[in-house]
């Protein structure tokens, strides 16, 4: 059974249809990934996946259990995280800061009013560690809106990872980064891939098709393709874009 | 092993300074042409402004309408003590209590909005409570409000402590004051107010974090509300009345006014100074013109206009150029 499904998931806003029953399969363990034009709809499922938006019909679910309309701390707190295409970082603080607000131990203390979290050398340990994972180490006490456009990419990464996710949503990760940028980030992708179910959503053909282990391309709100990148190199939308795909 | 920020202590040193400063003020203030009463009215409005910046500093989230706790303060600690009983703790107890309350029910109405629709809601609650004071005659006082209010004595068990004067009753509100500075220097260190100021940051990004935004907002509502109601039932005992003009819109922007103006954006004791500078100007600037306020606001206008970070802003960024640190922790700082 897949960890993650959703079934015949259909949304719309106003009169234009962006999802129509779409149905994907995240197998535990693999990664998987989801390509398509711009505007396809790609955002706007994993936006449905992970409860930002409540879809208008189908199901998802998550480990066996319907998570479908839950708010997206629900759907986190059961070990559902993810990064976002334009990037959602806690601006003001520290790269080290914030890894740490975003641990679960820190967030199961959440209504602790009385410790100060500046002592807890275990989960500053911890924070320091997943920066030091996605190649931040160093960079613990600069503050997010200091660092660089890649070190940023990182640290929204790093932030996902921090919940101790079972499963990784990380949407167009490789946007804005350059050649060796890219390169580091695919060899923590592979790294990452060991220890959390992963789902990507690429527009960097060669990167997707290098890394993951079955495919879904999705097009006007459909899922008009999937499978591994060998089944899929003969789908037509596949080649074209391949051919323009960046080197 | 990385440089990690010290902790933040129980007691500080400029909370020691501050309280020190503050103590010896009925020893100077007469000397330098000030009057006991207004120490007392000082520490009352910075009792107030520390806690309703654990909303709008740290919270981001900005109440228009923070009067109508601060009024329900006063009036439940007018109530109390005439219709129910006339003791200090139980008076206090209850008017921080009533505006907790209060402030419990506005927050579940509010705190699933933000920005401009947040500040919009508090503005019309606060003046549905302002209404219902001047019109409930028979339980407020309509616009005289509830008068001849008591200075209820301390009653330690062994001993009672009369607050008649403007002195003692000052030095009782600075040990008030004193354990709010302490409690809300604890709660903004802690791991909820790590929270909240994430979610100022990204409300966004702390929920998909896996908090419960709504309830986040919601707890630091009530916690500045009790503090404005705390304050409200120790401005009551100032005044000796508890009126509705407390509550209006305008009375509601001084204390945003003291936070911005001060530098509550930037520094824990950003509305202790914003508190202290604004009830001067209006003194000092108000024996010179009527028109006082009129120059506060342009004041204020400027300060919005090129230095939103306020007074304790200008002062970090003076200590800054003093003395360059490596790299900036966070934007928030102790001093």
């Amino acid at each position: 059974m897949a960890l993650f499904e959703a079934r015949g998931l259909s949304k719309r806003f106003g009169d234009h249809v962006v999802l129509q029953d779409v149905t994907l399969a995240f197998e535990a363990g693999r990664l998987s990934g989801i390509i398509g034009p711009n505007g396809a709809g790609k955002t706007t499922c994993f936006n449905v996946l992970t409860g930002r938006y409540r879809p208008d019909r189908g199901n998802v679910s998550f480990d066996g259990e319907d998570i479908t309309g839950l708010s997206p701390a629900a759907i986190a707190r059961k070990g559902v995280s993810r990064s976002f295409q334009l990037m959602n970082l806690f601006n003001d603080y520290t790269a080290a800061d914030n890894v740490l607000v975003a641990l679960p131990e820190v967030r199961a203390r959440g209504f602790d009013v009385v410790h100060d979290l500046a002592r807890d050398s275990a989960c500053a340990d911890r924070a320091a560690a997943v920066l030091a994972r996605v190649g931040l180490a160093g960079r613990e006490r600069v503050p997010a809106r200091r660092l660089s456009y890649g070190e940023r990419r990182a640290l929204e990464i790093g932030v996902a990872l921090a919940a101790s996710p079972r499963l990784l949503f990380l949407d167009e990760p490789t946007a804005g980064l350059g050649a060796d940028g890219t390169a580091r980030l695919a060899e923590l992708i592979v790294e990452l891939k060991r220890q959390v179910t992963l789902v990507v959503i690429e527009h960097d053909m060669r990167f997707l098709f290098g890394l993951a282990d079955r495919i879904s391309v999705i097009q006007w709100g459909q899922v008009i393709a999937e499978g591994s990148a060998a089944e899929l190199s003969d789908n037509p939308w596949v080649r074209r874009s391949m051919q323009g795909a960046p080197a | 092993m990385p440089d990690r920020p010290a902790p933040a202590g129980l007691v500080t040193r400029p909370m020691l300074v501050l309280f020190a400063i503050l103590a010896s003020t009925p020893l100077w203030l007469a000397h330098v042409g000030l009057y006991p009463y207004l120490a007392l009215e000082i520490v009352i409005w910075m009792t107030y402004a520390l806690g309703y910046n654990l909303l709008l500093g740290y919270a981001g989230l900005p109440s228009f309408g923070h009067g109508a706790f601060f009024g329900t303060g006063a009036y439940a600690f007018g109530l109390l003590q005439k219709k129910v009983v006339a003791s200090l703790w139980l008076d206090l107890t209850g008017a921080v209590l009533a505006a907790a309350l209060l402030g419990a029910v506005v927050a579940a109405f509010v705190s699933h909005r933000r920005g401009i629709y947040y500040a919009l809601l508090t503005i019309a609650f606060g003046q549905i409570v302002w209404f219902v004071a001047i019109k409930w005659h028979s339980v407020t006082g309509g616009e005289d409000g509830l008068l001849n209010l008591k200075r209820l004595p301390v009653d330690v068990g062994f001993a009672t402590v009369p607050l008649q004067s403007n002195v003692a009753l000052f030095t009782f509100a600075l040990v008030v004051f004193a354990l709010v500075v302490i409690g809300l220097w604890r709660l903004v260190h802690s791991p909820f107010g790590r929270v909240l100021q994430a979610i100022r940051q990204n409300e966004t990004r702390a929920a998909f974090a896996g908090y419960n935004v709504w309830l986040y907002k919601w707890v630091a509502f009530v916690i500045s509300a009790a503090i404005a109601g705390l304050a409200g039932a120790l401005f009551a005992m100032a005044q000796q009345s508890a009126y509705p003009n407390v509550m209006s819109l305008h009375q509601s922007g001084f204390v945003v006014m003291m936070v911005l103006v001060g530098g509550g954006l930037v520094s824990f004791w950003g509305p202790v100074i914003g508190a202290v500078f604004f009830i001067l100007a209006r003194d000092l600037l108000g024996a010179y013109t009527e028109t006082w306020l009129l120059w506060y606001g342009l004041l204020f206008m400027a300060i919005v206009l090129w230095k939103p970070e306020g007074i304790a802003g200008l002062w970090q960024e003076w200590r800054a150029r003093r003395r360059p640190p490596p790299i900036a922790a966070g934007v928030r700082h102790a001093g």
